[in-house]
């Protein structure tokens, strides 16, 4: 029986640049000579090959994310052809998920259309917040109301599958500020959505801002509070967390990021995207130029790689697993029954791990564990 | 040409026994480089740049921690041989002591003065005690050369405060050499030639004493009466431990062995002892047969006044600060140090020193030589406790502050000599004041320069009184300072309780009018440099059971990476390994987790320790 793989798609464009991010991604200006965008998805569609050739007699696709940058930049046809290639080249799952990211003022109707045709069956959309001087600090070029908007048009394109990114605690929003906007993302009947505590980069636009003191940092105190405040509103409406920033409906749950936090096997298509087969993570170079020089030569686009020892793996185990609702297997802390008992007490006493899902063998945050979740594996892998 | 007199059979009248009083940086070292120069003991090619300045520290911070002596032969005006030995001493306030035994084994002093700065406090004291010593001064000003001299300004200064005519003040650049030939001819005219009887038992004076790895203790000594021999036994006579002479010679600028040392003399002994401590500073050596049997006055014992604990930052460096400290042992008979344990800190040691730059100095040594990271607790002075049953305690450890009932409490008292423009007499009035100092008497040294003194409480002076003094006058204020006796005042000690717990390295014995105060800045100082716990965790400070300030950490409500998505597990990963590295050095205290960072920030006495 062939293994599950998870292929990720990385399309390295931006319109503009958003203040916040440090993500691989070039804007027109920012790329220079020497990169043709419109022709671009052939060098992925040409490492989608490459991977085939090592893996298509051993793993079955079952799910595709498109990411970015931002994947509509280059067009239904584009996104569809390369979602052709991958089944040209493996065997895929009949439930294949495959889904894409967005920007709300990057589609129209006919594009939803046309990927969806094209296989898509999820997208992703970048909302954000639905207050306009949150969207400016953030530099969004889109309008308040279209993130919901772009949901909605999606879901009657048949989107079955629709997520709603949202960032919180961002300098100058209030508690009311959040509120509308967990309104704009439940009015527009999305079945998932992400929730990030804003994060200030070093090298982005926002932090030199914070640092010259333009902007105040992001308050962790501010932050524990919003996310309470969306945890009970995503549940009310009946999103549950099966993540630590990530809710859904039922069965609404991103397979493919799932894929991640199971530890599975993924290839990252496109330059920078990241790989991991069994233990071996490598991850690719990382400017669009010289990652098309190197398809282009056939060689591997692959920057550098790294083979995980033991130790490492527990930890990546421990770190991925206890973000999930699910729980991280008490086997994978690869520890002996006393020493479990003593460490699980203490966080149960803490109120850290629910102690009823440990009884079925499992280690799962409470809402406050979420929020420590990393003093939580620093304990465990301590 | 005639001969030059050999040592062990100079004639006295031909000795001029000197040293060079001055303020760090006011020239003493090149002023010795160019004597060496003219008098032809060193050539220009061999000189090295402050010459006698032999240890890397000193010679980075431009101070002598350890004098010697150099013998130059000269040619005065009159055409004989005449002997000279310059003999170097330390220039700081910590080896008042060591001072007083360098200016006892000379009949005159160069009081050396720059030209651009004038007289400083720490050589205004070193010239009282060559004055009690009967010394001859012949005051100099250095540095004419520079633009900014003025000469005739800080000649007036000097006839002031000495009793002279202001052209009697030599005027040298021992830069370029100008108008020291003048003062090596004054030195022959002025100082007188040493006193001695040559039949009596010999007597000589220890006045310094250093460990060298190769030799042994090489013991620097002026012989007063009689002569001591390369083939005589000698006498301690403090403590009537007898040693065999190895060697003994003058240095010239090297050590030059020779067939004993005369009546005068200035030279060096090795007997193949390896501990300064037996062959100390101030003591008096005979011959062991027909020796002497009184002792040359003077000696003491060298007693630590300041106190600190010092502690490897990793842990499992304390084997090699203990052996470290063994090995400056043997140079330096002031230090004093027995093993201590810190809840906060460790393994480390409780030491004892002459004072603050004695402490800065071994501090350095020990990092620099044996290559050990340190800590430092803040340096406090020494206690004596009388409690309500009668019971006296000597404390030398905040730590160790009895918890019982206190009937009083002594401290260590100074005098102190500030020397300051005098358009910061008053703010440096004010510093006194806050600082419990009583004000002695005020002088005007000349228009616009004034000697104040002061008696102030030793414990002030050691937490950050210099840096205040050198900052509220833009760093013009000199400072002076001699023990005088002890005091009973109204102390108390402060405890800093961490959720709870006490961490000892923290306690403090303060003036009750400042208890208050310490406590609030300390637990602001705590709440800023320990990170959020999990739990909420109270700073508080105490004196005994009650609560004289308070502050919260709050507890950490948030402690998660947003996003974990694939591209992030190699970074994540990275950064919980480097956490968990950081956890080793993380210090706990009851359940509270503190990293060392926070106790090296907290001990630091500096005001401008980062404050974030």
């Amino acid at each position: 029986m062939s293994a599950p793989l998870s292929l990720y798609l990385h399309v390295p464009f931006c319109a503009s640049r958003c203040g916040y991010c440090d993500f691989n991604t070039y804007t027109a200006t920012e790329l220079g000579d020497g990169v043709d965008r419109a022709s671009f998805h052939e060098h992925l569609a040409a490492e989608i090959t490459m991977a085939a050739r090592q893996l298509a007699a051993t793993h079955r696709v079952d799910t595709v994310f498109v990411g970015g940058g931002t994947p509509t930049l280059i067009g239904a046809g584009a996104l569809n052809h390369l979602i052709a290639r991958i089944h040209d080249e493996f065997d895929v799952a009949p439930d294949l998920e495959v889904t894409t990211e967005a920007n709300p003022d990057s589609v129209d109707e006919p594009m939803l259309t046309e990927l969806k045709a094209g296989g898509f069956t999820r997208i992703s959309f970048g909302l954000q917040s639905s207050a306009p001087h949150v969207l400016q600090v953030l530099e969004r070029t889109h309008t308040p109301g279209a993130g919901g908007n772009a949901a909605q048009l999606a879901r009657s394109a048949g989107f079955e599958h629709v997520n709603l990114d949202v960032i919180y605690a961002t300098p100058g929003e209030s508690d009311d500020d959040l509120q509308r906007t967990l309104d704009e993302v439940l009015e527009s009947g999305v079945d998932h959505v992400s929730a990030y505590s804003l994060i200030v980069e070093q090298g982005t636009a926002l932090a030199r801002r914070v640092d010259r003191g333009e902007l105040p940092a992001p308050d962790d105190d501010v932050a524990a509070d919003r996310y309470e405040l969306i945890d009970d509103r995503l549940q009310k409406a009946g999103l549950d967390w099966y993540e630590v920033s990530n809710w859904s409906k039922p069965s609404g749950e991103c397979r493919h990021n799932l894929a991640y936090w199971r530890n599975r096997d993924w290839w990252g298509i496109g330059p920078g995207a990241h790989s991991h087969l069994d233990g071996t993570r490598w991850w690719n170079v990382k400017h669009p130029r010289t990652y098309a020089n190197r398809i282009t030569a056939d060689l591997s686009p692959m920057q550098e790689q790294e083979v995980t020892t033991a130790e490492q793996q527990r930890l990546e185990r421990i770190m991925m697993g206890l973000r999930l609702a699910e729980g991280l297997p008490v086997v994978d802390l690869e520890m002996n029954d006393d020493d479990i008992a003593v460490v699980s007490e203490g966080l149960i006493d803490e109120g850290l791990i629910d102690p009823g899902v440990l009884a079925h063998g499992r280690l799962a945050l409470t809402r406050r564990g979420r929020l420590l979740a990393d003093a939580v594996v620093r304990r465990l892998v301590d | 040409m005639s001969q030059q007199p050999a040592p062990g059979a100079t004639d006295p009248a031909v000795i001029r026994n000197f040293c060079i009083i001055a303020h760090i940086d006011h020239g003493k070292s090149t002023l010795a480089d160019r004597m060496l120069q003219i008098t032809g003991v060193v050539d220009d090619r061999s000189m090295r740049a402050q010459y006698l300045d032999r240890m890397d520290i000193e010679r980075e911070r431009g101070i002598t921690i350890k004098s010697q002596a150099v013998r130059l032969p000269y040619v005065a005006g009159d055409g004989r041989e005449y002997v000279l030995n310059l003999i170097d001493t330390p220039g700081h306030v910590d080896f008042t002591y060591e001072v007083s035994r360098s200016l006892a084994a000379c009949e005159g002093a160069v009081l050396l003065v720059d030209a651009a700065q004038g007289i400083e406090a720490q050589t205004l004291a070193n010239l009282y005690l060559a004055l009690e010593n009967d010394l001859q001064i012949i005051p100099v000003l250095n540095k004419i050369d520079l633009p900014a001299a003025q000469p005739e300004k800080y000649a007036a200064e000097l006839a002031h405060i000495i009793g002279c005519r202001p052209e009697d003040v030599l005027k040298v650049s021992a830069k370029t050499g100008e108008g020291v030939g003048e003062l090596l001819q004054t030195i022959v005219d002025l100082i007188p030639a040493p006193i001695g009887d040559q039949d009596a038992p010999a007597r000589a004076m220890i006045f310094d004493s250093v460990y060298d790895t190769y030799r042994g203790v090489v013991t620097y000594v002026r012989v007063v009466d009689g002569r001591i021999g390369t083939r005589d036994r000698i006498s301690m006579m403090s403590t009537g431990a007898v040693h065999e002479l190895l060697e003994v010679g003058v240095i010239s600028p090297e050590p030059n062995p020779a067939g004993g040392l005369g009546v005068g003399e200035v030279g060096y002994l090795i007997t193949g002892v390896k501990d300064v401590r037996q062959s100390r500073v101030g003591d008096t050596i005979t011959t062991a047969t027909k020796g002497a049997t009184d002792a040359l006055g003077g000696y003491r014992d060298p007693k630590p006044m300041v106190f600190s604990g010092l502690y490897p930052i990793d842990g499992s460096d304390y084997p090699i600060l203990r052996d470290a400290l063994d090995r400056l042992k043997l140079n330096d008979a002031a230090l004093q140090y027995e093993p201590e344990t810190s809840v906060a800190l460790g393994f480390g040691f409780r030491c004892g020193f002459l004072g603050l730059l004695h402490l800065e100095i071994v501090r350095e040594r020990l990092e620099r030589e044996f290559d050990l990271d340190l800590i430092s607790t803040s340096p406090n002075v020494i206690y004596k406790v009388q409690m309500e049953d009668g019971k006296e305690l000597v404390v030398t450890n905040p730590s160790e502050f009895p918890e019982g009932k206190v009937a009083s409490v002594t401290e260590p008292v100074v005098k102190a000599t500030v020397i300051l423009p005098s358009e910061f007499v008053g703010t440096v009035m004010e510093l006194c004041q806050a600082r419990r100092g009583t004000l002695l008497g005020m002088d005007y040294l000349s228009e616009d320069r004034v000697e104040m003194r002061y008696t102030l409480p030793l414990a002030e002076i050691v937490f950050d009184f210099f840096d205040q003094l050198k900052s509220r006058t833009r760093g013009y204020a000199s400072l002076d300072y001699e023990t005088s006796g002890e005091q009973v005042a109204d102390l108390v000690k402060v405890d800093i309780l961490l959720h709870g717990d006490a961490v000892d390295a923290f306690s403090a014995i303060v003036h009750k009018d400042k208890a208050y105060s310490y406590g609030v800045a300390m637990a602001q100082k705590l709440k800023e440099l320990i990170p959020r716990q999990q739990f909420e965790v109270p700073i508080q400070a105490a004196i005994g059971s009650r609560i004289i300030a308070r502050e919260t950490i709050r507890a950490i409500r948030k402690d998660v990476l947003a996003k974990c998505y694939g591209g992030d597990v190699s970074r994540k990963r990275k950064l919980l390994e480097k956490q968990k590295e950081g956890k080793k050095r993380m210090k706990m205290v009851g359940r509270v987790e503190v990293p060392q960072e926070a106790f090296i920030a907290a001990l630091s006495t500096s005001e401008a320790a980062p404050k974030k």
